[in-house]
């Protein structure tokens, strides 16, 4: 007798979101991106619809970072060119998108002005063709104050910006708002404070909240990855189910996390036992990018090139079809 | 919790009125303060003294269609002023209702499936409201079984177990809740549940309190939806926070809003 496998029918989607425009939309990209869209868990192609791939983007600083040695011989001879650097991250390495960092408006650090910072943003959308990400220093006060000339400075392009937290949203928004622009919404591993984020940035414009990138806070591998994990889960579980406040897609600096972490930088000769050192930096990135891929996330920030090849190759094995 | 919005009914005056005259004013207004109110259904009925129950039904399904996306609930004793809505229906409805007794089920549970509307089921029959839990339940059952053999399945089907005004039937009230717990566990999957929820304050002070205060106590033993004033803000704030408590919606702070805004 045949057996009838029970599907889990759900009832809500992920709404996507396009990133990035081209001409024909008033930007000077060569394609957009869409993500979003999901009807399913990740990647239970067999329950629903998973209709756009999970993207990667590589990071790109308006100041020479103060990354691992290792990452010299991938990134070192484009730290002091924005432009140069977003191409070889698109061109060699592959990355499908850029993020721009604004660490350098960062007034302890190099204090670039909201023109600096918007001139490197031209420089990089002229760099390269992919639809683009940008977000600040960090600090709110600063932040708040190049939002605008670089929203106005890239009209039509449909940037990624960010980021808007609870208790400061309305500078990025009002920035996203008038230019068009997409925005990151940024809670700290709480699923309370995601939704109210969402909700209050969409009673700002009804319109935005098609335009916003759930930014939960990923954690890195060892660093309270199942938190963030089972936030997103449950912000996902909960878009399916029909929470219009949480249907939108997830992102997470899975890099920038994983590389903050003595796993990743603590050389072989401080401590033989755990290998070397390079080999396993790309593998705490690539294990938590890979964790973040399960649980529903749609544009993942990579820092290392190697890491981003395998992450690339685990989502085209993701993708393939496994509806039956 | 779904709310079927209990205004547009020929018991009330202006809609009373409204159907006599054919002025779709009153009606579409009320179709849209619902909607805009967070109910989830709007229920239609032309009202006890109509003498011409399905040319109102017909026209009542009609103009509350061009005021609100929202689903109806056809409330007639009059099966034929019900089939003549879901003719006109443009998203599967809700048939409100039938008792445990045929040939009504034949009648009601075959349209059902005709047209795939769901169907309140009332947890009676030709003896009247039961008094105790167990036999309501076995009511229940009864409706299960019957729409089950016309291929309507058991989650298509909203069992109301009745409620009485706790002022005259205050015996009713225990036996309503636990037959809200016991019809779960009748199928897999479980019908659902559904009540009238201002009957249970007919002809008490403080009707509104008493009204909220039995909705988020059904709630907690199962219900699933009532047939209520979507309008009743401190009811739909009770329903909301009982919501969060039941683990149904997502904690936010503005989480009042979000349930009462969602048709917006």
């Amino acid at each position: 007798m045949a057996v009838d496998i029970l599907k889990e029918k759900y009832r809500g989607k992920v709404g996507e979101v396009v990133l990035g425009a081209t001409k024909d939309d008033g930007g000077t990209r060569s394609h957009t991106i869409t993500v979003g869209g999901e009807t399913a868990l990740p990647f239970l192609h067999f329950e629903g619809e998973i209709p756009n791939r999970p993207v990667v983007a590589l990071e790109v600083w308006d100041m020479v970072p103060e990354w691992n040695p290792c990452l010299e011989q991938h990134y070192g001879d484009v730290y002091n060119d924005p432009g140069a650097w977003a191409k070889k991250c698109v061109e060699e390495y592959g990355a499908d998108l850029i993020q721009v960092r604004l660490k350098g408006a960062d007034p302890d650090l190099n204090d670039h002005s909201p023109e600096d910072c918007a001139a490197t943003v031209k420089k990089v959308l002229e760099a390269v063709s992919v639809p683009v990400m940008v977000i600040g220093c960090g600090k709110s006060e600063k932040d708040n104050t190049i939002y605008n000339p670089i929203a106005e400075a890239a009209a039509g392009e449909n940037l990624v910006m960010g980021v808007a937290e609870l208790e400061n949203y309305k500078a990025v928004t009002s920035a996203c708002m008038a230019n068009n622009h997409v925005v990151i919404a940024q809670s700290p591993i709480d699923i309370n404070i995601c939704k109210q984020l969402n909700i209050l940035i969409a009673e700002m414009s009804p319109a935005m909240s098609s335009r916003i990138i759930i930014d939960p806070t990923v954690a890195a591998l060892g660093y309270g990855i199942e938190y963030s994990y089972s936030i997103m889960e449950r912000a996902r579980n909960g878009a399916l189910q029909g929470d219009k406040m949480l249907a939108m897609p997830m992102y997470g600096n899975a890099g920038f996390e994983s590389w903050r972490q003595k796993e990743a930088n603590i050389s072989e000769e401080e401590q033989p036992g755990w290998g070397e050192q390079e080999e396993r930096g790309i593998l705490w990135e690539a294990t938590t990018a890979m964790a973040y891929l399960q649980s529903g996330i749609d544009i993942l920030v990579m820092r290392h090139p190697e890491a981003l090849k395998v992450i690339k190759g685990n989502i085209d094995e993701l993708m393939k079809d496994n509806s039956y | 919790m779904i709310i079927i919005g209990e205004r547009i009914n020929g018991m009330f005056k202006d809609i009373a009125k409204a159907i006599n005259d054919r002025d779709p004013g009153p009606v579409q207004e009320w179709a849209k303060k619902q909607e805009y109110n967070g109910a989830h259904y709007l229920d239609i009925n032309v009202g006890p003294s109509s003498t011409e129950p399905v040319e109102a039904m017909k026209w009542l399904v009609e103009v509350t269609q061009e005021a609100s996306d929202l689903p109806l609930a056809l409330d007639s004793t009059k099966y034929d002023a019900i089939e003549a809505g879901l003719k006109l229906c443009k998203q599967p409805a809700m048939i409100n209702s039938v008792p445990a007794e045929m040939p009504k089920m034949e009648r009601v549970f075959a349209m059902a499936a005709e047209h795939g509307a769901e169907v309140i089921g009332l947890a009676m029959n030709e003896e009247g409201i039961p008094k105790d839990a167990d036999v309501r339940v076995g009511l229940a059952a009864e409706l299960v079984a019957t729409a089950d053999a016309f291929g309507v399945a058991p989650d298509m089907l909203y069992i109301d177990p009745l409620v009485l005004p706790c002022n005259v039937a205050q015996d009713h009230g225990p036996e309503v809740m636990r037959t809200l717990r016991e019809i779960k566990m009748i199928s897999d999957p479980a019908p659902k549940t559904t009540v009238g929820l201002s009957n249970i304050s007919q002809g008490t002070k403080n009707r509104e309190l008493i009204n909220r205060t039995f909705a988020v106590m059904a709630m907690a033993n199962g219900l699933d939806s009532a047939i209520a004033d979507a309008c009743d803000d401190e009811l739909m704030a009770a329903v909301a926070a009982a919501r969060i408590i039941l683990d149904m919606d997502i904690y936010c702070d503005s989480f009042v809003e979000v349930f009462k805004q969602r048709n917006r």
